[in-house]
């Protein structure tokens, strides 16, 4: 097995920050406030690394800053510190170190996102073909049928009525609406996949259409994926191993089975004791 | 009595401890103390001892869904290598467990919505192997474990105790391991079943696979365990305490 990406203390903070910063935060001090200058510390130290084909979980409340991850890895965000690398066959790309025209190649190519919201992963003023298309316009494919029918594949794999490929995102369910993104993120086979909160707020039945959508894709396409959920039964189901966040840090890391039946931390144990 | 000469040690654990901090409660519970076994390519050895000796707690820690709190457990890999299972990277414990350590339990986690031939191949795809050749592999070992065929293409969900556990034993007999680390493999089976079961872990006995087991009745453990190692429950930690004190 190959590594894929290795990401190595990052750190977020939001406002202007100060020394203390990362001092006065944390799980220890129950808040990712700093109470000096009142920025927000919404990741510090993160690190980890990911294996071709692997599903890594990243776990924590609202607020313990696991999207911030993510969105840093997919440029959304600019980290305070730290370093990526992402690992593309016989290249690496020291990720926060890259222009913006570097950066949106490399999102645009080699990373696919879908996010909780499909209001940021789709063009609502644009159909759901078109919303396709346009992923693969930017990656440089240029001829229409070619474009059309890749979209039209794409669509039906991820179980979306072709028919409806000419209508716009809004008239779709939520369910649906992330079934577009899912197919737009993966138009042009990335090799890495950041999911967050992907199936929060949707009915039970879709949530598990999604997930097994998900595990077939990964098993499929051998995608490498950061799987972002407050929800255990996501991880139980996805990944194989997890990191746990509280306000900010990794509290605790390990395979996923191991989390969940032997949770070292107190957080964890309160966490897993709170499941349904 | 076997030639000792072609059963090569795969497993060591050597002074295996594992307690539970539960923090919210600020209870400290020991379930496993200081177990030392080794187990042998072609063999089995059964662990006995009273429930809550921590039985097992030595699968789980060898399988590293239990972080061991003490002790080590040396695997020797089919490449050749030592690898301490209580210490290993991560990525290396799920190589493992795709390629050659598998653990079956007495339950069977399985999705309400997936086949049960699916669920039998699931461990063949996750090494790669093409979906049409898992299944047919997985039809044959369902076959073996004489589950009806009507079963195979519904979920294990609504199945009894006893089918459950001959889907749960094919999945973990389909990808062939190298260490087979069972938690009471025949529980809920009938004779005849067992039996079956019985047989199976005979042929792998010969194919060389090691095994760790747990029994529940003490004529299988009898029958098929060429050692045997008997666990007591750990002394209350209170004790443990006094006496370091």
């Amino acid at each position: 097995m190959d590594k894929i990406l290795e990401v190595e203390n990052l750190s977020k903070v939001y406002g202007q920050g100060c020394s203390s910063c990362f001092d006065l935060t944390g799980p220890e001090y129950d808040t990712n406030i700093c109470p000096n200058c009142g920025s927000v510390v919404a990741a510090h130290n993160v690190s980890f690394d990911l294996f071709k084909g692997e599903i890594l979980g990243i776990m924590g409340e609202s607020g313990s800053g696991k999207s911030t991850a993510v969105k840093c890895l997919y440029f959304d965000q600019e980290p305070t510190s730290g370093r990526g690398i992402f690992y593309d066959d016989d290249q690496q790309y020291d990720l926060f170190n890259l222009n913006t025209a570097q950066q949106r190649k490399l999102a645009n190519h080699r990373f696919g996102m879908v996010y909780q919201n499909p209001h940021l992963g789709l063009n609502f003023d644009i159909t759901a073909g078109g919303n396709i298309a346009e992923r693969l316009l930017m990656s440089g494919v240029a001829n229409y049928t070619g474009i059309r029918s890749r979209a039209k594949d794409l669509l039906s794999r991820t179980e979306v009525l072709t028919e409806r490929m000419d209508e716009m995102p809004r008239n779709f369910s939520g369910g649906m609406q992330q079934r577009v993104q899912i197919a737009k993120a993966l138009a042009t086979q990335p090799p890495l996949l950041f999911l967050d909160e992907v199936t929060t707020g949707l009915d039970l039945s879709v949530q598990a259409a999604i997930l097994d959508l998900i595990m077939e894709i990964q098993q499929e396409m051998d995608t490498a994926m950061i799987v972002v959920t407050h929800d255990l039964g996501v991880i139980r189901l996805l990944a194989g191993r997890t990191l746990v966040m509280k306000y900010g840090r990794v509290i605790e890391s390990g395979l996923t089975d191991q989390i969940l039946e032997d949770p070292q931390q107190a957080y964890t144990q309160r966490l897993v004791a709170s499941a349904l | 009595m076997n030639d000792s000469a072609i059963h090569t040690p795969i497993l060591r654990v050597e002074g295996y401890s594992k307690q539970f901090d539960l923090h919210e409660q600020g209870k400290i519970i020991p379930s496993s103390y200081d177990v030392n076994l080794t187990v042998y390519s072609g063999q089995l050895t059964a662990l006995i001892g009273p429930t809550g000796a921590g039985k097992s707690t030595v699968l789980k820690g060898i399988y590293r869904t239990y972080l061991p709190t003490s002790g080590r457990l040396i695997y020797h890999t089919a490449a050749g290598h030592d690898v301490d299972l209580a210490q290993a990277d991560e990525h290396r414990i799920l190589a493992l467990r795709r390629s050659e350590i598998a653990y079956v339990t007495q339950f069977l986690h399985a999705l309400p919505r997936q086949a049960t031939e699916d669920v039998v191949a699931q461990p063949l795809l996750l090494k790669g192997m093409d979906k049409t050749q898992a299944r047919h592999i997985a039809r044959d070992m369902l076959a073996a474990m004489n589950l009806p065929e009507r079963l195979w293409g519904i979920s294990p969900a609504t199945f009894s105790g006893g089918e459950k556990q001959r889907v749960n034993l094919a999945r973990g007999l389909v990808s062939r391991p190298r260490l087979l680390l069972l938690d009471e493999p025949t529980a809920s089976l009938d004779p005849k079943t067992t039996e079956t079961v019985v047989r199976l872990i005979e042929n792998l006995k010969d194919e060389g696979v090691a095994m760790l087991a747990i029994f529940h009745h003490p004529e299988l453990v009898e029958r098929m365990a060429d050692d045997v190692v008997e666990l007591q429950p750990p002394v209350a930690i209170e004790k443990v305490l006094k006496e370091i004190a």
